[in-house]
């Protein structure tokens, strides 16, 4: 194949993932309005988006959970709503849920699925045994799942959808509810993986997890993408980092969004007595501090923070993120 | 990006060099993938001690509550009460089990572990088989606990070992078909408490108003008429007929038209039900 070619380029791979156009409604919402995107093989390709946009969506139509109402995906080259069973046999999902029985033990839980794989019960438990041993959960292999913390049952359910080799790994939201300690140590074991030459797509609402991990990027709002890219593309747009200013005398407000917009060359928010600007480049500090100095203003507070999701949206698409999934339920119950 | 992997490839997680090209499961790996899921469903009895009780110790107090409280009362003497009241006790119980279904089905949902088998290469219909498949284990044990119970407090089977067979393949076949209403319970109410809430305010009325305790002669008219047709009356009636004697063909057909009419209803609802709500 291409990846062991030195001169290969990604051009002469087909897409791991390709999906073109999917849209899919629940009733009156449109969980998909079009969305498109595409992962090479080896690479980890992130899904951003707030809550309620369609990244869980999108990941059970290509894991071939759901089918689209209109567009196409394909996962190693089938057809996922044709060819379901040989799209199965590919990829390994880690569902926003986790999908581990709470009654089995970790054994039961790998030795489970090693089984239903159809291999044989000594090569179920040696796997079981294997990946209980990578995951750091040897120790409460013998404990029913119920007795998991968070971030076990997690690591737990990631080792499920690796028992059968995948070549294609979904995770939806792998991270959300974990506490940092357990979050670096998902983020290398994704990292291990797409070592070993597993394609990955990651749904995630923090914009460094998929900086840290992703490749390439696809940003995504109430169904459809608004931008792709790879990290450095979209911190190039967006602002990697925010430039916070608070002066000390409220009045000065305007002159420093003034300042600040006028050496960022972006258009500053002022909030709560504070101006942010996306900060691109790193000289933008000093040079805001010497202006503001030089025109007389005293800050009474200043950082320099990572932008947050809605910092990136709101300059990526010009509107903040809005979280669907409540916008939703307050829409439902207005017009109950 | 980078397509150059320097990273050694971890042994563990390797992607399988070449994926089985097969468009889908073949009937043989249906069969074990289902003995595999069954073998789950069984598996988490040992982690949940619960289940355990309500498998065997709550028949036992059913039979040993009715026998002692209601026997002399209803049937004049503990133990002629036993000789009536075991084929109802079997029958009600066997309905109750079949919530088994519900609630494993709905807490599957509930925790993505549907998903996550619907997610693997394996036959559509090999969750729901060996759940089924598990729920009929459970049935057996349920049913062989009752009689062995029943025998030890004095019920006597005075029927062949042929018909004691029957007896379990009755039942099996009833309740078969009756899961699934179940399976349907489970797909629509996503959550096992909902499950067992809707359920047992089914169960308990279609049980108990039926002639499992108590003869049909003894109750109101109008209770008589439902009674007397009440699948779990005729279940109960065909269940001693094969245990202590009496009629039996009439009450088994009419227990498996029964259960015909369950599976042609909810069949097809439970079906459409898995296709459209998962
Ligand atoms: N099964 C469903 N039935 C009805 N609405 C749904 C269903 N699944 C998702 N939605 C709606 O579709 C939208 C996208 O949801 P989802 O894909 O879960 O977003 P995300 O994973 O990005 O938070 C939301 O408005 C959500 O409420
Ligand atoms: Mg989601």
């Amino acid at each position: 194949m291409t990846l062991s070619d030195p001169r290969g380029t990604v051009e002469d791979v087909p897409p791991a993932i390709e999906a073109d156009g999917l849209v899919k409604r629940f009733g009156a919402t449109t969980a998909l309005a079009g969305a498109s995107l595409a992962a090479a093989e080896g690479t980890v390709l992130g899904v951003l988006g707030p809550n309620g946009a369609g990244k869980t969506t999108a990941t059970r139509v290509l894991a071939t959970l759901l089918a689209p109402d209109e567009g196409r995906a394909t996962v190693g080259g089938y057809d996922v709503v044709t060819e379901p069973h040989r799209v199965r046999s590919l990829i390994g999902l880690t569902g926003q849920y986790a999908g581990v029985d709470e009654a089995l033990t970790g054994t039961e839980n790998l030795v489970l699925i090693a089984r239903l794989l159809g291999q044989p019960r000594p090569a179920a438990r040696a796997r079981a045994a294997e990946l209980l041993e990578q995951f750091g959960l040897t120790d409460a292999a013998g404990r029913a799942a119920r007795t998991y913390s968070g971030g076990m049952r997690r690591r737990l359910d990631l080792a499920a959808s690796l028992v059968g080799r995948p070549r294609i790994l979904f995770l939806d939201e792998p991270t959300t509810g974990l506490d940092p300690a357990s979050r670096n140590e998902l983020w290398d074991m994704v990292r291990s993986l797409v070592g070993g030459g597993v394609t990955v797509l990651l749904t995630t609402q923090y914009l460094d997890e998929a900086d840290q991990l992703a490749d390439d990027i696809v940003v995504i709002d109430r169904g459809t993408v608004v931008a792709t890219g790879t990290p450095d593309e979209l911190k190039a747009r967006a602002g990697a980092a925010v430039l916070q200013m608070r002066p000390a005398h409220g009045e000065q407000l305007e002159v420093v969004r003034r300042v600040a917009g006028e050496l960022a060359g972006a258009t500053p928010t002022v909030e709560h007595g504070t101006v942010a600007v996306p900060a691109a480049d790193e000289a933008l500090m000093p040079a805001v501090v010497r202006r503001l100095d030089y025109v007389g203003v005293r800050l009474a507070e200043l950082t320099l923070r990572r932008a947050t999701l809605d910092e990136v949206f709101l300059a990526l698409t010009g509107h903040r993120a809005v979280d669907v999934a409540t916008a939703d339920q307050t829409d439902v119950r207005e017009t109950a | 990006m980078t397509l150059d992997r320097t990273v050694p490839r971890d042994p563990a997680t390797a992607p399988a060099p070449s994926p089985p090209a097969s468009r889908r499961a073949t009937p043989a790996q249906w069969a074990s993938q289902s003995v595999t899921m069954a073998w789950r469903s069984i598996v988490q009895i040992k982690h949940n001690p619960s289940e355990l009780l309500d498998l065997s110790i709550q028949p036992i107090m059913f039979v040993l509550l009715f026998t002692f409280v209601f026997g002399g009362a209803i049937g004049g003497s503990t133990d002629a009460y036993l000789q009536f009241s075991l084929g109802g006790l079997i029958a009600q119980n066997a309905l109750f089990l079949t919530i088994y279904t519900a609630t494993g089905l709905a807490t599957d949902l509930q925790k993505g572990t549907f998903d996550r088998f619907r997610s693997l290469p394996i036959a559509r219909s090999a969750p729901l088989s060996g759940r089924i498949l598990g729920d009929v284990l459970r049935q057996l044990w349920s049913l062989v606990v009752l009689l062995v119970v029943g025998v030890v407090l004095g019920f006597r089977i005075t029927t062949s070992p042929l018909a004691v067979l029957g007896a379990f393949g009755l039942l099996v076949a009833f309740t078969l078909a009756f899961s699934w209403t179940s399976v349907l319970l489970g797909v629509l109410a996503r959550d096992p408490e909902k499950v067992q809430i809707y359920g047992f305010t089914v169960l308990f009325p279609l049980t108990f108003a039926s002639n499992a305790f108590a003869p049909t002669q003894t109750m109101p008219g109008w209770l008589q008429a439902w009674v007397s047709i009440n699948p779990v009356s005729r279940m109960a009636d065909a269940l001693r007929g094969l245990l202590v004697g009496g009629p039996v063909a009439a009450n088994a057909i009419a227990t498996l038209l029964w259960g015909a009419a369950f599976a042609a209803v909810f069949g097809p609802l439970a079906v459409w039900a898995l296709r459209t709500r998962v």
